[in-house]
């Protein structure tokens, strides 16, 4: 019962023994993984480092959520920067206002997932109306809205947007509380993803995405459930605003509902597996920190643009489903292509000792592979001759 | 009364085509009831009525003497009318046992389960393969969806849909486009199901199918029923004959 099980497909039913193998050697894997993770803002102190750190945790925090409802229900939202926007305004209109400061900010977060959720239900009951290309189109829509409302409204601060409360913290480990932070809340969306993609739940988004209409006629209440999805992807995604706002001190109307976040969720799910529950984990953890890089090797951004979107291409080309679902599937008929040569082979040894005859019995059972009976081989050997 | 599902007088139009119109087709309890008629007579328009797909114009339908017109699919689900689809339509990128636990989601009426339980109880699981076992698709229960022939396609759709129990199916051309060996086996399983109580309402243009399979057959022309009865009254009615041979007035004239 570990994250690590999660890109297991549909095929668990199969050999329990060698698949029981396999999850355990993914429960270690994750668990190192995880040790990893946990341990890296210590080794790594570089105030640079941890930045990008922080960044890429909230990202996989991001991906993991936005996965939970458009990669299993197949509701492609190009919107979810409005929930991480709300989420960002949020605690910053709170702080502000109730003049909170210091640690005690942290309280305002879960307000942030609240507000996020209470912004997903009328925007979810308008656009899960429609579907595929016209729902994209609405929630890119639906994107702009916000954004204008928060260049326009006194209370979000217009132009000038909302400035974090200064924190009084050690500026050498400054990072580490949200580092740990986005950890917590990365951990408990891939953990709810895996959960939600084994549920009743996840089996009813995932034959929406088949067939919406069919599953209705199977008695599943689609906009429920897709409002649901959208619901607990809205919520954490509002959280994640709500911690981004004190980790960047600021948010304006166009970096707290940016349409880069739209774009890079969507991306990064894409990159590593829609639907899948590590895939976007693993297009974040790559996306992020290679974005930082190349931003910082070629000073010219549009150069780094460039590279990333051969990326992508490269991507839609070679593994249009995504890393993790290619990847497996490659792997499997890589196995069952191993494992026919080795029947291959002893379908060879079998045919030899049978030509060698009678005469040369003796020789069948060490010219068969060892297991194997020189007169269970030589039948078998015919067979194939024929 | 005592029809199981009644369609009453029912109006439905597309734009200028009246797809059906007045249309009366009652379906008796326990039986297996065809609905025969040329292209475009309004049968499957008739199916997606009756399932809450499309909305009436006008007319009522009745489940057990219950109104429930325009009920939405899930509802119609919920109340026990199970329906299978002309193309033939599953989840393809589910396994055929995910598929079967997405309708058994509903089974155990108003007891409430958690949401995040894992999909598909023990008791779901060996209800769904008993089903399964009883199509004959056992043995892929743990292959993808989209790996299945069109037969057995047909197959899973007519498991998944039993797996709630429904007391009256609607099949539409349930013997439409596979081989005879299985129209055979599909037409077998019905009637299994039928001497244990469920009843069927089955669209089909095979007519030693129909004939074969049914106790009562309706025939419907734009839109509206020309006849009812059992098959031998239906084989030989000359309005059925003319419905679907198009017979004109010359034709019918002596030669000279």
């Amino acid at each position: 019962m570990t994250p690590a099980s999660m890109m297991k497909g549909p095929d668990s039913l199969a050999r329990p023994g060698r698949l029981q193998a396999a999850t355990a050697w993914r429960a270690g894997g994750a668990l190192a993984l995880l040790a990893a993770i946990a341990v890296f803002p210590l080794i790594f102190t570089n105030a640079l480092v941890t930045t990008i750190a922080v960044d890429t945790l909230i990202f996989v925090a991001a991906a993991a959520a936005w996965n939970i409802f458009s990669g299993y229900s197949g509701y492609i939202s190009l919107g979810h920067a409005v929930f991480f926007g709300c989420g960002a305004y949020t605690v910053g209109i709170g702080a502000r206002d109730w003049q909170v400061n210091g640690t005690a900010v942290f309280a305002l977060i879960p307000l942030a997932g609240l507000v996020a959720v209470a912004v997903a239900v009328p925007f979810g009951l308008v656009a899960l109306r429609v579907r595929r290309h016209t729902f994209v189109v609405v929630t890119i829509a639906v994107f702009f809205i916000f954004q204008l409302m928060a260049f326009n409204f006194s209370f979000t601060g217009g132009t000038t947007g909302v400035a974090a409360p200064f924190l009084v913290w050690n500026p050498s480990t400054y990072n580490d509380p949200f580092y740990y932070l986005a950890l917590a809340i990365g951990v408990a969306t891939i953990g709810l993803s895996w959960l939600i993609r084994g549920s009743r739940f996840g089996l009813q988004l995932r034959a929406i995405r088949d067939d919406e209409d069919r599953a209705r006629g199977l008695g599943v209440r689609t906009m429920r459930v897709k409002l649901a999805a959208f619901m607990i992807s809205a919520f954490v995604t509002g959280l994640l605003g709500g911690l981004w706002f004190y980790f960047i001190t600021q948010v304006l109307p166009q970096s707290g509902f940016d349409p880069a976040f739209d774009l890079s969720v969507a991306l990064m799910a894409f990159l590593g597996g829609l639907g899948t529950v590590s895939g976007p984990v693993l297009g974040a953890l790559v996306l992020v920190p290679a974005q930082q890089y190349l931003t910082e090797q070629f000073t010219n951004d549009y150069l780094s643009q460039i590279v990333l979107g051969t990326l992508f291409l490269g991507v839609i080309l070679l593994l249009p489903r995504g890393v993790i679902p290619t990847g497996s599937e490659k792997i499997t008929s890589w196995r069952a292509r191993r494992t026919g040569q080795a029947a291959a082979g002893q379908d060879a040894a079998g045919q030899a000792a049978a030509v060698i005859g009678p005469d040369a019995a003796a020789s069948g059972p060490a010219a068969a592979p060892p297991g194997e009976p020189g007169a269970a081989a030589g039948p078998a050997g015919k067979e194939s001759a024929r | 009364m005592s029809a199981l599902l009644r369609a009453e007088q029912i109006s439905k139009a597309f734009g200028g085509v009246q797809a059906l119109s007045d249309c009366t087709v009652e379906v008796e309890r326990g039986s297996i009831t065809g609905l025969i008629g040329p292209n475009g007579s309004g049968k499957t328009t008739l199916f997606n009525v009756i399932t809450g797909y499309e909305h009436v114009d006008a007319g009522d339908v009745y489940a057990d003497d219950r109104k429930i017109t325009n009920a939405r699919p899930e509802r119609a689900f919920a109340l026990g009318i199970g329906r299978t689809f002309q193309l033939t339509r599953i989840f393809p990128r589910l396994t055929v046992m995910e598929n079967m636990l997405v309708a058994s989601q509903h089974r155990g009426g108003g007891r409430w389960r958690s949401p995040l339980a894992r999909a598909g109880g023990q008791a779901d699981r060996r209800r769904a393969m008993e089903l399964l076992e009883f199509t004959g698709i056992a043995g892929h229960a743990t292959a993808l969806a989209d790996t299945l022939s069109y037969g057995q396609r047909k197959l899973l759709e007519l498991s998944y849909v039993l797996v709630a129990d429904p007391a009256i199916v609607l099949l539409d051309e349930p013997a439409g486009g596979v081989n005879p060996s299985l129209i055979q086996h599909i037409a077998a399983r019905i009637r299994d199901l039928n001497a244990r109580g469920t009843t069927f309402l089955i669209v089909e243009h095979n007519m030693d199918f129909v004939m074969g399979l049914c106790d009562r057959v309706t025939v419907l022309d734009y839109g509206t029923v020309v006849a009812s009865g059992t098959p031998e009254i239906i084989r030989n009615n000359p309005r059925v004959l003319d419905a679907y041979l198009g017979t004109t007035e010359e034709d019918d004239e002596p030669a000279p």
